[in-house]
């Protein structure tokens, strides 16, 4: 797998502080891909907190009379004080009569939600288990062929599968994600602590009888901190789509929750008619996920220069 | 080279080996009683009873390890609870669909990444190389079902010159079964495209400047001979690489993608075996795929040894 060593190496380098946080900080604000995408991420942030207040209605409401309408189709509604006004379906409606724009609004919270709890879960669990493996070379080799043996099997299906054994529901959901991420953050962690634990300042700390715990909080954890966040960001992209993908086979977060995946799984049956169903919440998956990969892109950049001439 | 072989061969046993531990402890492993969780909600004590019998399960766990590992070793991975079938002719009526489909995805990918990723490299920073790169982050970032259902939208509906769904076996018609793949394939290829289409880029720009390169511009060979003969050559190992490891990657794509274009191949039995709480084919599918990926990783590795004489471990 020289690939994967060369990237790891080449990550590995990160770990060396070179920078000072001004200067990271400038180089973020000046990196277009992280301006880009970081506003993106802001958007559908304020998107999904702001939901309720950004013209939705309840994104659960059915209503049978209005179903499968094109985007733009208005309906005049009778409002509680007797008043009448009219609503318009900007995304049109599904084929239970919902109200598509309002379901796509508040399904940015369970995407933001899966992306962001699955990046930190996978971070800290790969993180205690990478400083560990790569600090006691006992167990090392113990961890290691678990961790070369989740990354044979292929993310998706070993999702699929933990989803199944589990049953669906948005923490099972998140865990089947985390547990495939696991062992990419493990590595890299892993590979960070092996060069780290050769450097001068740690054989000091040995040396005046450190004990490994504080050995590795306190000096070799903080070098795994600019890797790290570069890749919960591109962990955050994956799980943001990986949910996509189980609730579109219908073997994810359960069908009454609106989400993303949910909406398109809807929409599949008369998607020849109805195309509008599949195509909104689809953009939006896209460009989310697009902006996150964006912003990690130019972080990798901005938190270390020379790796953004390779790959 | 027959000691380097072996190492090799010997260094994938653990990795296999580990796989299958996980999947067998993935069902184990549940809170509960796997038994009931097998037989479903609507089981009685008497089905439950026989399952757990029938499965070994009253036995020690590393016990029922080794006869499900070693029933597993002689093609019988038990028999499906919703088909009625054994697992294993199950999932050899269901393995040529997806075989058409990866083989024709992974030929069409690396036809249109390698000549992509070179005329990227060629023209680093120009207006070419931007789209492609611009590509390759929109083809990671894309669900592979929009793309799917936008491709279906566009070739099968709007304009109307392919077929929407459905999968047409390669002894019955040649060119129905091509024109039936035609879609998925795109479908399929768009991520391994942006993947190979990127490390290509990389790696030639990389081999570009290489002395020897500048050696073959001075001797006075055209472009083309540098950059094929010597360039893309050289560069080959880190690509053929990345091929092997996408196939992760694709392996996710075709559940996908099998799902989409209604195509009766493993990927769609994954699904429906899921949906129906079918242990027995998920654990035998997982399995396969896995071994499937480890496998073909170890034979572009071992290939390494032979095109390239450099490389001796």
């Amino acid at each position: 797998m020289t690939i994967e060593a060369e990237h790891e190496r080449a990550v590995a380098r990160l770990a060396v502080p070179e920078a000072r946080p001004t200067q990271v900080a400038r180089r973020l604000l000046h990196h277009r891909s992280v301006v880009i995408g970081g506003a993106l991420v802001l958007l559908m942030v304020a998107i999904a907190i702001l939901a309720p207040f950004l013209g939705t209605v309840d994104p659960k409401a059915i209503d049978p009379a209005y179903r499968n309408r094109a985007p733009g189709t208005e309906q005049v509604i009778t409002l509680p004080d007797g008043t009448r006004a009219t609503q318009t379906f900007w995304m049109g409606t599904d084929s239970l009569g919902r109200d598509v724009y309002s379901r796509v609004i508040y399904g940015a919270r369970v995407s933001l939600i899966v992306g962001i709890t699955v990046a930190l879960i996978s971070s800290v669990v790969g993180l205690v288990i990478g400083l560990i493996a790569g600090y006691l070379r006992w167990v090392d080799v113990v961890i290691m062929r678990v961790m070369d043996g989740l990354m044979a099997i292929p993310g998706i299906l070993l999702a699929i599968g933990l989803v199944a054994v589990w049953g669906a529901g948005l923490f099972t959901v998140i865990l089947a994600i985390v547990v495939p991420e696991i062992p990419r953050v493990v590595r890299l962690v892993r590979s960070i602590v092996l060069t780290i634990r050769e450097e001068p300042y740690v054989e000091a700390a040995i040396s005046v009888g450190t004990p490994v715990p504080l050995i590795l909080v306190r000096h070799v954890m903080p070098n795994t901190f600019a890797p790290m966040i570069v890749q919960a960001t591109f962990v955050c992209a994956s799980a943001i789509l990986i949910e996509a993908i189980l609730s579109f086979l219908g073997v994810g977060i359960p069908t009454d929750i609106p989400t993303w995946g949910n909406i398109m799984a809807e929409g599949r049956q008369l998607f020849r008619v109805y195309p509008h169903t599949i195509l909104f919440p689809g953009v939006f998956v896209a460009v989310t996920v697009l902006a996150v990969n964006m912003l990690g892109d130019g972080l990798r950049d901005a938190l270390d220069p020379r790796m953004a001439k390779s790959i | 080279m027959f000691t380097f072989i072996a190492q090799r061969l010997i260094s994938a046993v653990p990795v296999l080996a580990t796989v299958a531990v996980v999947v067998f402890l993935m069902l184990r492993l549940t809170p509960g009683d796997p038994a009931a969780v097998i037989a479903g909600e609507t089981a009685t004590a008497e089905q439950v009873a026989e399952i757990r019998n029938k499965l070994g399960l009253d036995q020690p766990i590393v016990q029922q390890f080794f006869i499900w590992a070693g029933r597993g070793l002689k093609g019988d991975f038990g028999e499906s609870f919703f088909f009625k079938k054994p697992v294993s002719e199950l999932i050899s009526q269901r393995i040529e669909p997806t075989l058409s489909l990866t083989l024709v995805t992974i030929v069409l990918a690396v036809l249109i990444a390698v000549p992509l990723g070179v005329l990227a490299a060629q023209h680093a920073g120009s207006l070419l190389d931007r789209c492609l790169m611009g590509f390759s982050v929109i083809g990671f970032s894309v669900p592979v079902f929009v793309i799917g259902y936008l491709l279906i939208y566009i070739f099968a509906i709007k304009i109307n010159v392919l077929p929407v769904q459905g999968y047409r076996r390669i002894g019955e018609n040649f060119g129905d079964w091509a024109i039936h793949l035609v879609l998925p394939s795109l479908t399929l290829a768009v991520i391994y495209v942006a993947l190979i289409a990127r490390m290509t880029r990389a790696s030639v720009i990389e081999v570009l400047t290489e002395d020897y390169i500048r050696t073959a511009r001075a001797k006075g060979l055209t472009r083309r001979v540098i950059l094929i003969r010597h360039a893309l050559k050289n560069a080959a190992i880190p690509i053929v690489t990345v091929i092997g490891l996408g196939i992760a990657l694709l392996i996710g794509g075709v559940v996908v993608t099998e799902s989409v274009y209604n195509i009766p191949g493993l990927g769609r039995l994954t699904v429906d075996a899921v949906l129906a709480r079918d242990y027995p084919v998920i654990q035998a599918i997982i399995l396969l795929f896995s071994f499937a990926y480890v496998l073909i990783n170890l034979l572009i590795d071992l290939a390494y040894s032979f095109f390239d004489p450099r490389i001796r471990y």
